[in-house]
């Protein structure tokens, strides 16, 4: 009875502070502490190497900036890498709160795009940008939903584990999408493996002081969607089945809640999720589909989802802050001698294994407190002596 | 005397700004698989290496890390002024013709592609000329009469090097048989040597003496496969005998090395031109390869057949298909 009380008595803040997983304020910001300690000593350990190649560490800081907010343009392009992360971190992250491991992202987002591109060629006679656009979402979200579902059902019906299931879909989808590029929709003016081009009303339209970057509006309807998730997995009975399922099974089942259910319904969400980079790429960015488009967004996002720790809101600054990674990369190839691409892609795993080694922040705050301990205890027996 | 001194080394360091600044500055932006790909890519680093070397000019190589940042790296080299922006594969199309927009005064070279704009030279080969000259190589050296083709990923500029081939076999042998797979659908087909190493011990099983690989770094499966089997393989792009002297008989070359060098050559002879350049066994920029390696299996009554092949081409007499414009 007093537990029920409580519940109704807790505030709007403190049930905030419960959805990201945090009991306090001060839980908040240790988590917080956590996540950024990790990602500096990754990024400390990445500039470290740098160092020995012969780069000046804060020459390639200067640079990392310049390249993610240096110019409108370069900003842009920032946030235009950001976009589809910001989608795939939340079908990794959304499947993982019941205790789902989604690799299968980049085949959602595959055929959620080609969905897309062939919502241009279907709905070629629509003239009124907003239903075009809606169309080609409700396609792409559609598309990417069903294959995220079918490992869903594999696991519902047959027990297949979803991390197998979804791999092997990552290279069907690959397969597919490829024939239908080649031999369904293939743009005859073109001899290059890429579809018809989408009418022009199905463009997004990108904002005029990106200078040339392909992107508009779409990033606020984006970061509102995220923020909508979060509080949709937070609040409605769906987020709880999720969250019960992924936090103990048994006692989930034995509450009455059906986990097939639960894990088609977040599988498919997922892959709609992942399906709507269909709309950054193709109405936003190349008005077509092309084989490879993607860099590696799907993967990549599994990482996003990792450094916001499994946290829905987390997701939006740990998309942003592999955003401006992917984008920096051509960057320090270009304006160094001595480093290459590929040390974008060090420091993005050296920052993954600082945020991800929870264990060890857990043991060396604990060592640390243990030390001080017994400080203040030796400093105690000592003064009373 | 100490002002003298400083003056001095003014005066040096200016003029080493001003020979600097006389120096012509070259970007090339090269495609994911990056300047270590044993073929297409590494053949335009050459070009540019030699033309550093021979032509005194600056260069400097970008790697892209993915298919969407090509546009940013070419726009940073035109905003940082360098003379001649190369952009090699078919990939960067649609980023040169907007930077080229964007930046009308800057000169642009796009290989493997025409982008139709009026400062970019294009520079495209004729994959199927060459093609066609190794099928007929690899017919007259064929004992089986059968001989095999892998592709990489099947995209309509490996179907060019397919029909080309095809066309070259049934020129010599009519009755010969080709055997022809594509190793996937996807970038990795370009990487992956060990399914191709299982396509050619199949395509020899089933009695093919000679395969072509026109599969990027994968075709280094089809080479070990032929030195297993002891029997022959075709490299492409640049010349691969050396990776197995003894089992390749030949490579069919495709010279971007030399385009790349012709266009810097050119600017800094102020002779550069924009517009399209076809690269086909006329100029040699297309061709078979022969050297220390294969001189002695590739004998002079080869060489006399496929040079009247050759001939016959440039004039039309031979019309060789051309994937590209067959309507479906």
């Amino acid at each position: 009875m007093s537990d029920n009380l409580m519940v109704v008595r807790t505030s709007f803040i403190q049930r905030f502070f419960q959805s990201i997983g945090v009991s306090s304020f001060q839980a908040l910001l240790r988590s917080l502490i956590k996540s950024f300690a990790g990602a500096g000593l990754g990024l400390a350990a990445g500039l470290l190497v740098c160092y020995y190649a012969g780069e000046p560490p804060l020459k390639i800081l200067k640079i990392l900036y310049q390249s993610s907010f240096g110019s409108g343009y370069d900003f842009g392009m920032t946030l235009y890498y950001t976009a589809p992360l910001i989608l795939t971190g939340l079908a990794v992250a959304i499947p993982f709160k019941a205790g789902l491991f989604n690799i299968g992202a980049e085949g959602q987002l595959t055929v959620g795009a080609l969905a897309a591109a062939w919502a241009g060629v279907l709905g070629a006679g629509i003239t009124s940008p907003f239903l075009a656009v809606l169309f080609a979402a409700t396609f792409a979200f559609a598309a990417g939903g069903i294959w995220g579902a079918i490992p869903g059902f594999l696991k519902a019906l047959r027990g297949s584990h979803e991390v197998i299931t979804t791999i092997m879909l990552n290279f069907i989808a690959a397969g597919m999408t490829a024939y239908f590029t080649l031999y369904t929709i293939k743009d005859p003016n073109s001899a290059q493996a890429e579809t018809i081009p989408v009418p022009e009303s199905f463009f997004l339209k990108p904002y005029e002081v990106f200078n040339g970057a392909p992107m508009g509006n779409l990033i606020w309807f984006l970061i509102v969607l995220a923020i909508l998730m979060h509080f949709w997995i937070w609040n409605s009975r769906w987020g709880y089945c999720l969250k019960a399922l992924g936090e103990n099974e048994r006692a989930a089942e034995t509450y009455g809640i059906t986990k097939q259910r639960v894990w088609v319904s977040s599988m498919f969400v997922a892959g709609g999720l992942a399906g709507l980079v269909g709309l950054v790429e193709i109405l936003g960015n190349s008005h077509k589909f092309k084989i490879g488009f993607s860099a590696d967004w799907g993967f990549v996002g599994i990482a996003v989802a990792l450094v916001a720790r499994g946290n829905i809101l987390g997701v939006l600054p740990s998309a942003l802050l592999f955003g401006m990674l992917q984008k920096g990369a051509g960057s320090l190839d270009l304006e160094t001698e001595k480093v290459t691409r590929d040390l974008s892609y060090l420091i993005q795993g050296l920052i993954i294994l600082g945020v991800a080694s929870e264990g060890l922040w857990d043991g060396l705050s604990r060592f640390l407190g243990n030390h001080l301990k017994q400080r203040a205890r030796a400093k105690q027996t000592g003064g009373t002596k | 005397m100490k002002s003298n001194t400083l003056l001095a080394v003014i005066v040096t360091v200016f003029s080493f700004a001003a020979s600097a600044h006389a120096e012509l500055k070259i970007g090339l932006v090269l495609e994911k698989s990056g300047k270590d790909d044993k073929s297409f890519n590494q053949s335009a680093y050459v070009g540019l290496k030699r033309a550093e070397k021979e032509l005194g000019v600056t260069t400097k190589t970008v790697e892209a890390p993915d298919n969407s940042a090509y546009e940013s790296l070419q726009r940073a080299f035109a905003e940082k002024k360098f003379d001649l922006i190369i952009a090699v594969g078919f990939h960067q199309l649609e980023a040169v013709k907007k930077n080229a927009e964007r930046f009308p005064d800057q000169k642009f070279m796009l290989i493997d592609e025409d982008a139709k704009e009026k400062n970019v030279r294009s520079a495209m080969f004729e994959e199927h000329e060459g093609s066609y000259l190794i099928g007929a190589l690899a017919a007259m050296h064929s004992k089986t009469g059968k001989v095999g083709f892998i592709g990489g990923m099947d995209v309509p500029l490996i179907r060019r090097f397919q029909l080309g081939y095809e066309a070259g076999v049934k020129k010599i042998n009519p009755k010969a048989e080709v055997f022809v797979n594509y190793l996937g659908v996807t970038g990795d087909a370009w990487n992956n040597p060990p399914k191709a190493k299982e396509l050619a011990l199949d395509q020899y099983g089933r009695g093919a003496d000679i395969i072509f690989a026109a599969a990027g770094n994968s075709g280094l499966g089809v080479f070990d496969a032929a030195e297993a089997q002891k029997k022959l393989a075709i490299g492409v792009d640049s010349d691969q005998s050396w990776i197995k002297p003894k089992s390749i008989l030949s490579s069919m070359l495709k010279r971007v090395d030399e385009s790349v060098f012709d266009s810097i050559k050119l600017l800094k002879e102020g002779k550069f031109e924009a517009g399209l350049i076809r690269y086909g066994v006329k100029t040699k920029g297309v061709d078979y390869a022969v050297n220390e390696y294969n001189a002695k299996m590739i004998t002079d009554a080869d060489k006399k057949k496929l040079e009247e092949l050759r001939k016959d081409i440039v004039s039309g007499k031979i019309k060789v298909p051309d994937y590209y414009l067959i309507k479906k």
